[in-house]
């Protein structure tokens, strides 16, 4: 999708004879117009009376690299919940692009607009092959019916090939994946992530359990996705995050501290205090 | 998707989900049943040694039935991960959809020489109920048996499904179901003629129910379905939807957070199961000659469970192979040690559980590599877990599967 295109009347009955003010989007189309691609405002999640997110507010912008960072029980992981759908906010807004509500749409809606999600533990297919779990992630149409009729064609193939050589797993293709290592796995999860062209990637700790050749593999692999695609990582290596260079935020008791450049925030006092303790 | 390989015709592809060796056991099969029993049993004088008595078309007719019921409960739990212990129930309503035709064919030969039904001129009913109107039709029943049992098992899906009912959850309210219907049956209002359900049928499409010709026929239907069965079985499971329905079992959050919506896809093969259990229902009722509630027991619906798990989850042949194992053992049992029966039907679930994970086909997987181990030449170091041959069927799904420990 080209971005350029998207002009937005903001005028929902505007007359649809005027298309250069205005242009029309397809139903369930990203729209990257003012350059946002997720908007969580004031996002409230409360289980049991514990505040999992307090009156969160985040917007990441179109091609960016976000990182999350915050202590355990922030709420990193729950925010990833509402941003797929898995979990509802209690209160507030959160949108995907300028048009989608995430609050209302459902996992696998959310996964077909375009967010792709890796877990923080790799959940990927055991008993399928590396190929097949590619296979299965690959973006198209996820409906029955042509799951039912569904043939690999050459085109497929090909770009499964090509992610296969990604994530270096070109050698295991016929492998269960049950069998890979710990970092082979969460490499194969970042595949599928591939596969599935998303244009908004969510990566809970992406590096864990992997070595320091593989972690900076992995920074480099997604330094070469920021751009055409918005990325956020959770993560807790200081190293890692400091490799990926973007914009810092920090999570604490469910709403954001602190933002900015990693130095900034490392410098920040509320943060050195959430992070060492008072 | 590229136009060339999507315009194979399905025929084709259906017909390419078998490979060489499985199309030439189906056809030993296949002449097995159409051309040997029927000249063995018809032909041949009852003194013949070769002779095959009428006991064993019924019992090896009612197996056969068994056996598509086994393969359409693996397709479910082996593959789908989801346990259904009311799968005695769409076998039954099959059997009473075409047992509704048979009933009307009696015509005026029954005890009360009525046009209605025996049970009806019992109850003093003047005319048949609303729900019996066209029944008289062979068409309409055949119709019936494929639309009945399939809507009632899509609207009970649909809602279990989409509340995410799932695990033991999901096998105790089959099993309720089940059972509800059962005492649904058992009342004589229902107009399924209550506790005795349908018997004493006559003919078929105007020939004599009891004819060995008629019995060499329907004996021969039920094969042909057993092998319809296992093709379209075996298309799903080696198709995207297969490997998609596997990874439902193993992982549904993931399948969701990449966007395949799995309600759809356990409603399909949940409803398409319950269709084929209907199937071999209406198959089953004309060769046994009796359908009553008591098939909806929730005895009934376990052992379905138990041959699949003793033939051995997850491979299609296993569920065929344990429905006759178990099946043959019961026929034996019940005659032999009537009173021993249900202890030893426990006793197999149990071995096959602990021991035998994935079951019979499991078991001979196993022997089978072991023995290659055994020869391959002591030069070469064997390897410590030999590679999955090609021919090897999917892993069965691992013991702790959903539902596998209810």
């Amino acid at each position: 999708m080209n971005t350029g295109d998207l002009v937005v009347s903001d005028n929902p009955d505007w007359d649809s004879g005027s298309a250069e003010l205005g242009h029309m989007l397809k139903p369930g189309q990203l729209d990257l117009s003012h350059k946002v691609v997720l908007y969580l405002e004031d996002i409230t999640v409360s289980f049991d009376g514990f505040r999992a997110l307090n009156k969160l507010s985040l917007a990441i912008d179109a091609g960016e690299l976000r990182c999350i960072i915050g202590p355990n029980g922030a709420g990193k992981t729950t925010m990833m919940d509402v941003i797929t759908g898995k979990t509802r906010p209690d209160e507030g807004t959160a949108f995907f692009g300028q048009t989608l509500d995430l609050t209302r749409l459902s996992e696998p809606e959310i996964a077909h607009a375009g967010i792709g999600r890796k877990f923080q533990k790799p959940t990927i297919f055991e008993n399928h092959t590396v190929f097949e779990n590619l296979e299965l992630a690959m973006k198209t149409d996820k409906r029955v019916w042509r799951s039912l009729m569904a043939m690999l064609d050459s085109a497929a193939s090909d770009r499964i090939a090509e992610t296969l050589q990604t994530i270096r797993l070109g050698a295991h293709a016929k492998r269960l994946a049950g069998l890979l290592s710990h970092g082979q796995k969460q490499w194969l999860e970042i595949g599928m992530l591939l596969m599935q062209e998303p244009r908004l990637l969510l990566l809970d700790e992406p590096v864990a359990g992997m070595t320091d050749e593989e972690t900076e593999r992995t920074g480099e692999l997604f330094l070469s996705l920021a751009g055409q695609h918005s990325l956020v990582v959770v993560e807790h290596d200081m190293a890692f995050v400091k490799q990926l260079g973007g914009k810092v935020t920090v999570l604490h008791e469910g709403s954001v501290l602190a933002e900015g450049a990693l130095d900034e925030v490392q410098a920040d006092a509320r943060v050195i205090e959430v992070y060492l303790g008072r | 998707m590229s136009s060339s390989p999507a315009r194979t015709p399905f025929i084709v592809r259906l017909g390419r989900s078998f490979d060489a060796r499985s199309w030439l056991l189906v056809g030993l099969f296949a002449v097995f049943a159409l051309i040997v029993v029927p000249v063995l049993h018809l032909l041949l004088p009852p003194e013949s040694p070769l002779h095959l008595s009428t006991y064993f078309i019924t019992l090896t007719g009612k197996i056969l039935c068994y056996a598509i019921v086994a393969v359409a409960m693996d397709l479910i739990w082996g593959y789908g991960g989801i346990l259904s212990l009311g799968h005695g129930l769409f076998f039954a309503l099959g059997g009473y959809t075409f047992g509704m035709y048979l009933m009307r064919e009696i015509g005026r030969d029954g005890s009360y020489q009525s046009d209605l039904p025996d049970f009806m001129v019992f109850l003093d009913w003047q005319e048949v109920p609303w729900f019996w109107t066209g029944s008289e039709h062979f068409v309409w029943a055949v119709l019936l048996v494929l639309i009945v049992p399939a809507l009632i098992a899509f609207v009970f899906g649909f809602f279990a499904f989409r509340s995410r009912i799932k695990g033991v959850y999901f096998s105790i309210i089959t099993q309720a179901l089940t059972y509800a219907a059962m005492l649904l049956f058992f009342r004589n209002e229902t107009g399924f003629g209550g506790n005795n359900g349908f018997t004493d049928f006559k003919r078929i499409l105007g020939y004599s129910i009891t004819a060995p010709e008629t019995r060499v026929v329907l004996f021969g239907l039920s094969a042909l379905a057993l092998i319809g069965t296992l093709l379209l079985a075996r298309f799903l499971v080696t198709s995207k939807f297969g490997r998609i329905l596997t990874a439902i079992r193993d992982s549904e959050s993931r399948v969701m957070f990449i966007g395949y919506n799995p309600l759809w896809y356990k409603l399909f093969v949940w409803t398409l199961s319950a269709m084929l259990c209907a199937i071999a229902g209406a198959l089953y009722v004309p060769q046994v000659g009796i359908i009553n509630p008591s098939e909806m027991a929730v005895a009934n619906s376990i052992e379905i469970a138990i041959w699949v798990a003793v033939g051995g989850r997850g491979t299609l042949i296993g569920a065929v192979i344990g429905a006759f194992i178990v099946n043959l053992a019961k026929s034996w049992f019940t005659v032999s040690f009537p009173e021993y029966w249900l202890f030893f039907l426990g006793a197999l679930f149990i071995v096959s559980t602990l021991w035998l994970p994935q079951g019979v086909v499991g078991l001979f997987l196993r022997l089978r590599s072991r023995s290659r181990q055994a020869t391959r030449p002591a030069t070469s170091p064997a390897p410590r877990a030999p590679q999955p041959t090609p021919v090897e069927p999917r892993p069965a799904p691992p013991p702790a599967a959903k539902g596998a420990r209810a």
